[in-house]
């Protein structure tokens, strides 16, 4: 078994709104193997950008982690060993704020945005070197901040200019530079290119894939799209209403689909390829999750939903090695 | 028979970048031609930027071209104004890309769907009600009753673009211009609204200019497609034929940058480089001369012209590959 980054058990965080509240993740588990991208794939609102807030802890005021433990192998950040896992969720905030940057970085959907305007992009980014890492010099930093330009593929001379000199690509290749500046272990991609034309989305992808084998990062990446999540991913999660349905590697997932979501939501995509097949859709829509439906939360949904399903939360458990499922049918009620 | 011509369609915006600069325009959409038929979905594919929202915009009168003609069933309807308009709007409509902005808060399911018969004073009231319950019910939303009184933000993202669609159709247009109708939807709704549109398209044999940026879609949803860059249609074929043998190098490259959802699969990616140059006041030069992997020197000289190189294939390029 390789390296674990990253293991998390029994993940529940809900957020706090007048109607209730939303369980955005419920009961969530997964590893992130060292070197490796695993890719969480599934609708908005179906907890995928949550699970990165949180491990960051970064979550707005109403949000409540209602348990579960986040193991991050990370000791050294700590003052401890390099291979002693620290429980993030247990972390007092100044220890936190250690792991962040250091241990996991992040680029946010639509960080392009994210920029500040009236600084030069090349200084932010030296800034956040200062932050995070007070003995580097200036000098140091400006020199790494330079390679890390070449990196994601822009001329270092771009240092110097201002964000809105910048194309919306440039701007998001500058966030991505930004977030590998500190050498993180680990490094979460929310949605890095949805904002993105179709041409420099694929730049965008293929710069993070080189960077990913290159520097042997460990990173998750999340999309909604299933396409890109095949692109980039050694192993993926199927997320629906807050809980992950299907996890494997990519190859199994996509030619043996096990959870009747994960086979509606490919059947959903047109694809450019082969040959012209008609879509299916999955009828209805995702559920509100103040309130989601009782057993399998996607049994209104399902085509194959029995009795069972109503009333019995399936069990989230591996059906062949490394390939886990959370259906009742065997092998995905087919 | 094209039920939709255009013929030289342009729009400029004008830029003042100095006071007392020569005024700079923005060539959103330039001289662009092509021709629908009656009962074709149409695919307008193409970046952000290049002009195909535009394009839709003018084919249904919202804006006002700059220059060239725009033919409805054989007239020219690019002068327009006052009640000739209103009456040539009886037999267009849009759909837009957002749900979430383009239905009116304060209209109940029944008052959205109804506005349109009210502007157009389409039938009695009777007539009225019995066209409101069939558009509903065409799109989906069924019994119509239950969604009389509902207002758009008691209803989800799919339900209010069947409501767009149900306010689009309910007129018995001839000709639908829709804008990215799926874009904002979630990835489980899209399939269900693309083959809601199709479902329409042959029930009704509407034509149907489908604006996206997602080739895939189009693919899916469309007879032939057109790409358009920088306001500029770079090629025209048969879907199929599109996808399978693109000759403009822009094509090639747009598709080969979709993503395939197979992990097996290597795509062979044709690179380009750098970035779209500005539309205000282009150059007479190919316009996808300065990201072109295999341009030679006339490509400076002289822009392109969409020529027909293979029977229904027009591609504007001086070296299509063959």
């Amino acid at each position: 078994m390789a390296d674990k980054m990253l293991e998390v058990k029994e993940l529940k965080m809900y957020f706090q709104t007048k109607k209730g509240y939303v369980k955005a993740i419920d009961g969530v588990n997964f590893d992130v193997l060292k070197g490796e991208t695993t890719g969480f794939v599934g609708e908005s609102g179906c907890g995928k950008t949550s699970i990165g807030l949180t491990l960051l802890r970064i979550l707005p005021d109403n949000a409540e982690i209602r348990g579960g433990e986040v193991l991050f192998k990370g000791g050294d950040l700590l003052g401890d060993d390099i291979n002693e896992y620290v429980d993030l969720l247990k972390l007092s905030d100044t220890d936190a704020r250690k792991i962040k940057w250091k241990g996991i970085s992040m680029v946010f959907q639509a960080a392009m945005n994210a920029l500040n305007p009236v600084y030069k992009v090349g200084d932010q980014i030296v800034e956040a070197i200062k932050f995070h890492e007070p003995d580097v010099t200036k000098e140091e930093s400006r020199e790494r901040v330079a390679k890390l330009f070449e990196l994601v593929g822009m001329d270092p001379e771009r240092m110097e200019n201002y964000p809105h000199e910048f194309s919306g690509g440039m701007r998001q290749r500058a966030v991505i530079a930004m977030a590998l500046s500190t050498h993180p272990k680990m490094i979460i991609m929310d949605e890095p290119t949805t904002a993105l034309d179709v041409i420099v989305q694929d730049q965008i992808m293929n710069e993070i894939k080189k960077i990913q084998e290159r520097l042997k990062m460990t990173m998750i990446y999340v999309s909604h799209d299933i396409s890109v999540i095949a692109e980039v991913s050694k192993r993926m999660a199927v997320m629906y209403a807050g809980r992950i349905v299907e996890y494997a590697d990519a190859v199994s997932v996509f030619k043996h689909p096990l959870h009747p979501y994960t086979k509606g939501l490919m059947a959903s995509f047109p694809s450019i390829r082969g040959e012209l097949k008609r879509l299916e859709g999955i009828p209805g829509e995702p559920p509100n999750l103040v309130d989601p439906p009782t057993g399998c939360r996607f049994h209104p949904r399902c085509p194959y939903a029995r009795e069972i399903c109503k009333k019995k939360e399936p069990k989230y458990r591996e059906i062949s090695t490394n390939h886990w499922v959370a259906c009742h049918a065997e092998a995905g009620g087919v | 028979m094209n039920l939709i011509e255009i013929k030289d369609l342009s729009k400029f915006f004008p830029v003042s970048r100095k006071i007392f600069a020569r005024k700079s325009y923005v060539h959103a959409v330039d001289e662009v031609s092509l021709g629908i038929k009656k009962g074709e979905v149409f695919g307008l594919v193409g970046e952000s930027g290049c002009g195909k929202t535009t394009t839709g915009k003018l084919l249904v009168r919202l804006m006002d071209p700059t220059g060239g003609a725009i033919l409805f069933d054989g007239k020219n309807v690019s002068g327009l104004k006052g009640k000739k308009l209103m009456n040539f709007r009886k037999h267009v409509q849009m759909i837009f890309q957002d749900p979430y902005e383009s239905l009116n808060p304060r209209f109940t399911v029944h008052g959205s769907v109804k506005e349109p018969l009210d502007i157009q004073r389409i039938g009695d009231r009777e007539e009225r009600e019995e066209r409101i319950d069939s558009a509903l019910r065409e799109v989906g939303l069924t019994p119509p009753e239950a969604y009389y009184g509902r207002f758009p933000h008691e209803l989800s993202g799919g339900q209010r673009q069947r409501l767009s669609i149900a306010r689009a159709m309910v007129t018995n247009p001839d000709f639908i211009v829709a804008d990215e109708p799926t874009s904002m939807l979630d990835v489980s709704i899209r399939a269900g609204i693309m083959n809601l549109m199709l479902k329409l398209r042959k029930e009704l044999s509407l034509t149907c200019l489908f604006v996206t940026h997602d080739l895939a879609a189009a693919r899916y949803m469309c007879d032939k497609i057109a790409v358009m860059y920088l306001g500029k249609l770079v090629e025209i074929a048969e879907t199929e034929e599109l996808i399978g043998s693109p000759l403009h190098p822009y094509t090639r490259a747009l598709l080969s940058a979709v993503p395939v959802p197979d992990p097996t699969f290597e795509r062979k990616r044709i690179k380009i480089t750098g970035h779209v140059s500005t539309p205000i006041d282009p150059k007479e030069e190919c316009r996808f001369l300065p990201r072109c992997p295999c341009s030679r020197d006339v490509c400076k000289e002289r822009q392109p012209d969409l020529k027909e190189v293979r029977a229904g294939h027009w591609v504007a390029c001086h070296f299509p590959e063959r």
